[in-house]
């Protein structure tokens, strides 16, 4: 599908979609409270059919945080971006390691580096810190005097 | 008589009751996960129920480290996470900022990073084809693979200085021209390679031995595979198409010839025959290009300081262990305000409890070894 179905079609399916430009991909931000519905609709939609998430990650924009989801299709290999605003002091968002199982590694990722609480998740842990680690390093105003040396 | 302790106890009810569960860590320090990985496996006589990985040991936190380097130095860093394709690491990420400066670079400069790129990739096969085999009981391999893969370092040495974390690929190009030599060098290992690349099937693929433990162990569905993100040989094993080179290629990819390799198995030996026949398609890459290097820069003129305009940048190239993606979000400076490495590796290793669910404790170490983890790529 080209960019401009799929922005008619995702409008169809999400009526308060917000679309960012500038972006190789079509950009759009999705309401964190929905977002599960939609993750489940893109992955089984016939036209969408987003089976492979490729990248996901979270960034920090100092007064909130965003969820980036990479998806792409392997049957029709079209890509799509999916971001989420997070409330930085605290960020939720439903899980969807049951919908890709990518998923369950990444968010622990997140969650570990970010904070992010993944709700239903089925495991969510530290995944690379150890369990007794305090705050959150990839955040912009993580400190650590010992550790870290700012150039 | 042994004295009855609570725990004997338990131990013999679970016996013969429910079937006992016996939980084992494997790692960090231990010869097959190949690096500081630490696997907490739940046993039930000697059937794997649950593997678990337990990652962060060698964690450096290279993402946050890029965000206080400038564009020209954060490359360095990312030879330090899947040292085996240090080469596909750099060029992902000078990729990357092509992109975001959108500088067109020199077809010099384009032919010299493919060929170097797919001599990395017969390295980091050659490697693990030696330890593949090494992990299921065959010594002598190993010897043979570092032998022809001396030749790639030598090779590498005399052109980008280093053996292993090269830094060669730069935003534009790359740092120095190739050696007087490498022409020749690189032809001379083609000749030797040919012939040794047979002797490799012929004393570890024909192998009953190896054969019986490779054969139907660790499948891994076609649909699995998609759903936990797997790439690279470890994804094509079971029938997914995911060849970067071929889906989005990128430098001259899409000017030579070569097969992506795919093979239906979804076993660990589908998953070595892909990589067996990726030896082979890498080695004619590199002999339809050694002869056609042509003249001209090999480093397009940039600016001293880079700044990336505002905006989001994502680049990907393949690998030895799949698709690598370099995601930048700029806001404009001169360093990155974000980055996000995509590594082959941790994608690959989240399927790892569901490939080995079922089989012997054994089969784990073949399993893992088909994956063909590098812990530093994992961790970051």
């Amino acid at each position: 599908m080209t960019n401009e179905e799929l922005k008619i079609k995702l409008t169809e399916l999400i009526p308060s979609v917000v679309f960012e430009e500038g972006g190789e991909w079509i950009t759009a931000f999705v309401e964190g409270s929905n977002w599960k519905t939609i993750a489940q609709q893109l992955r089984s939609n016939e036209g969408f059919e987003f089976d492979y998430l490729f990248c996901l990650t979270c960034i920090d924009w100092k007064t909130y945080l965003t969820m980036v989801y990479h998806l792409t299709s392997t049957t029709y290999r079209h890509s799509l971006v999916i971001k989420a605003k997070l409330d930085r002091n605290n960020p939720e968002l439903e899980t969807v390691s049951d919908i890709w199982r990518t998923a369950e590694f990444n968010e622990r990722e997140a969650y570990d580096l970010f904070g992010v609480k993944f709700l239903h998740h089925p495991d969510l842990r530290r995944l690379l810190l150890t369990d007794d680690f305090n705050g959150y390093p990839l955040r912009k105003d993580f400190e650590d005097p010992i550790n870290m040396i700012k150039l | 008589m042994y004295r009855q302790t609570e725990i004997l106890k338990k131990a013999a009810s679970n016996e013969t009751e429910d079937g006992g569960e016996l939980v084992i860590n494997v790692g960090p320090q231990h010869p097959s996960t190949h690096g500081v990985l630490h696997l907490v496996i739940t046993l039930s006589g000697e059937t794997i129920k649950n593997v678990e990985p337990h990652l962060g040991y060698i964690h450096r936190s290279i993402e946050k480290m890029c965000e206080s380097l400038s564009y020209r130095q954060f490359i360095y860093v990312t030879s330090r996470m899947d040292y085996l394709s240090s080469h596909i690491n750099n060029h992902g990420c000078a990729l990357c900022v092509e992109k975001g400066l959108q500088i067109e670079i020199p077809p010099r400069a384009k032919v010299i990073r493919v060929l170097m790129d797919e001599l990395t990739r017969l390295a980091s096969h050659q490697l693990w084809w030696g330890a593949m085999a090494m992990d299921v009981g065959a010594l002598t391999p190993f010897f043979h693979a570092f032998r022809e893969r001396e030749m790639i370092n030598d090779i590498m040495e005399e052109t980008c200085g280093a053996r292993l974390t090269m830094n060669y690929m730069v935003p534009g190009g790359v740092m120095y021209d190739i050696h007087p030599n490498f022409q020749k060098r690189v032809k001379e290992f083609i000749e030797e390679f040919k012939r040794k690349i047979d002797e490799y099937d012929e004393l570890v693929t024909g192998n009953i031995i190896f054969q019986n433990r490779m054969k139907n162990v660790g499948y891994l569905s076609k649909e699995d595979a998609i759903s936990y993100g797997c790439t690279g040989p470890t994804a094509r094993g079971s029938g997914v198409i995911c060849d970067i080179r071929k889906l989005y290629p990128y430098e001259v990819y899409d000017q030579v010839q070569f097969n992506e390799v795919t093979e239906t198995g979804g076993d660990c030996f589908a998953r070595y025959l892909v990589r067996m026949q990726e030896l082979r398609q890498s080695l004619s890459i590199v002999e339809q290009l050694i002869d056609n290097i042509p003249e001209g820069d090999f480093l397009a003129k940039t600016k001293a300081v880079l700044k990336l305009p505002k905006g989001e940048f994502y680049s990907r190239v393949e690998t030895a262990r799949g698709e690598f993606g370099v995601y930048i979000v700029s806001e404009g400076g001169t360093t990155p305000y974000r980055i996000k490495f995509r590594s082959p590796g941790f994608s690959n290793l989240s399927a790892l409890n569901h490939m080995a669910k079922g089989y012997k404790i054994g089969d784990l170490v073949a399993i893992m070894g088909t994956l063909d983890l590098v812990i530093p790529d994992i961790d970051r």
